[in-house]
């Protein structure tokens, strides 16, 4: 009996220890990191945000995934062109943190472009190089051997492997979410959204007339970025303390620059139930004011920070 | 000795409970929650939490022109009613599941990009006058639907 009850005791606090140690100690680094940061930058948090979290218990601001951002991409209508993938035998290059998040977000968004596409082998290649990033991130079991293994059974049902795709995202982020790492997460999705950006930048044609920019789909889902660049910005005042966000940030700041110069007018939106299907459309009107100048400068910026991610 | 050692290992067991809830929040996302939003494709971003009677949560977020989507407000059993709307930026409520028959999913489909509030509250359970307000998991979720559904779909 005696011995039962040591054995449980030491099972027990030897459970604690493996589920507190690790996590704890960064995690306490990075409070107290964040505390003396914000003592200095307290005047500048966004009131509204204070003012919503006060109210609200849980607030949520959610970037366009690496999924979302791929059927973005094929819903614009474009073709698939492999060139513009992160190749895959970068992914040695990427040892730091910063890094690894970066080009999980990229590789997953790669990963999810190819196989919208039906590109077996590519998507093949692409889940082994973002299991590569996520094992350097320490969160094996998001894509392990068995998720490729199910892949390449399925290699050919592009339904099973969006599953996958949107499996391994959730894995990836709720072990973030769990650990107190959410920073990390929004880094991940900063990787996969720029990824995106500069895909659909380079699907368009290379200098585009004010009357492409005003009609060309690509162009205007490219521009409603600047929408997910305000979610990014509220993200990052939750997190502001994390050291490799603020790196990351520093460029994205740049990008809002020129996204600033962009104007989106958008008309009363008016909700139009269709009773057959159930399905409600959002009816409403946009006007996008963009001159050929900002496109070219934006595109610019997307090339010179996936370029930075990449290296 | 045997006194000792129960005492510490319930100790270290409560000392775990906010972890194990997390954890469950996690694995009810991705057991159940992830499963009822097809035949639509969940994007991935884990949006869930641990909320009591009473309490709000909000999300923010982008939906982008002609891509057809699914909000589905998931919830673990024994939990009382969810009460969401979808807003818009000036929070104009575009859909109320109260109007609906606390209906838990909706799908819509933007004409052009919008940035919509998702804005839930557990309402008051039945018997609140009795015993602990009761506390549970509840999930956002955002289905996509695959591009040759949308195909399909449109006339």
């Amino acid at each position: 009996m005696k011995n039962q009850s040591f054995s449980l005791l030491i099972t027990t606090l030897a459970v604690v220890f493996l589920v507190f140690t690790p996590g704890c100690k960064k995690d306490k680094q990075t409070q107290e990191g964040s505390s003396q940061k914000e003592v200095v930058q307290v005047d500048s948090i966004d009131q509204q945000l204070i003012k919503d979290v006060k109210e609200v218990k849980e607030m949520f601001y959610s970037m366009p995934s690496p999924l979302e951002v791929a059927m973005i991409l094929k819903e614009a209508g474009k073709s698939y062109n492999p060139e513009l993938l992160n190749p895959v035998a970068h992914n040695s290059r990427y040892v730091t943190t910063k890094s690894r998040a970066l080009n999980l977000g990229i590789y997953t968004t790669d990963l999810s472009y190819a196989s919208l596409y039906d590109q077996t082998q590519t998507t093949i290649d692409y889940i082994n190089a973002a299991k590569k990033m996520a094992e350097g991130l320490g969160i094996m079991h998001a894509i392990d051997q068995k998720t490729v293994e199910r892949l390449e059974a399925n290699v050919n049902n592009r339904d099973v492997i969006l599953d996958i795709i949107s499996e391994t995202i959730l894995n990836s982020s709720s072990f973030f979410k769990e650990n107190e790492r959410e920073a990390i997460s929004t880094i991940v999705l900063i990787g996969g959204w720029v990824e995106g950006l500069y895909i659909a930048t380079h699907l368009v044609e290379e200098s585009p007339s004010q009357q492409d920019i005003n009609n060309n789909e690509m162009i205007a889902r490219i521009a409603d970025q600047k929408m997910a660049l305000n979610t990014i910005m509220k993200l990052q005042q939750k997190h502001r303390s994390n050291e490799h966000l603020s790196s990351v940030m520093s460029d994205i700041k740049e990008l809002k620059r020129i996204y600033d110069q962009i104007t989106i007018k958008s008309s009363k939106v008016v909700p139009v139930k269709d009773t057959t299907t159930n399905v409600t459309t959002l009816k409403s009107e946009t006007t996008l004011t963009m001159t050929p100048q900002i496109y070219k400068q934006l595109k610019e910026k997307i090339d010179v920070i996936r370029t930075k991610f990449i290296s | 000795m045997s006194k000792l050692s129960n005492t510490l290992a319930i100790l270290a067991f409560l000392m775990l409970i906010p972890l194990l809830g997390q954890s469950q929040c996690k694995h009810f996302a991705k057991q159940v929650c992830q499963k009822e939003l097809a035949p639509y494709i969940h994007n991935g971003n884990y949006n869930a939490a641990i909320l009591t009677e009473g309490e709000t949560a909000e999300m923010y977020k982008t939906f982008y022109a002609k891509q057809q989507y699914r909000i589905y407000i998931c919830e673990s059993s024994a939990m009382p009613k969810i009460h969401f709307q979808v807003l818009d930026v000036d929070r104009n409520v575009l859909y109320d599941n109260k109007t609906n028959g606390y209906k838990m999913k909706w799908d819509f489909i933007p004409e052009s990009s919008q940035q919509l509030i998702i804005s839930l509250k557990v309402e008051d359970g039945e018997n609140d006058s009795e015993g602990d307000p009761i506390s549970g998991c509840v999930a956002i979720m955002i289905g996509l639907k695959k591009e040759d559904q949308q195909k399909e779909a449109s006339p």
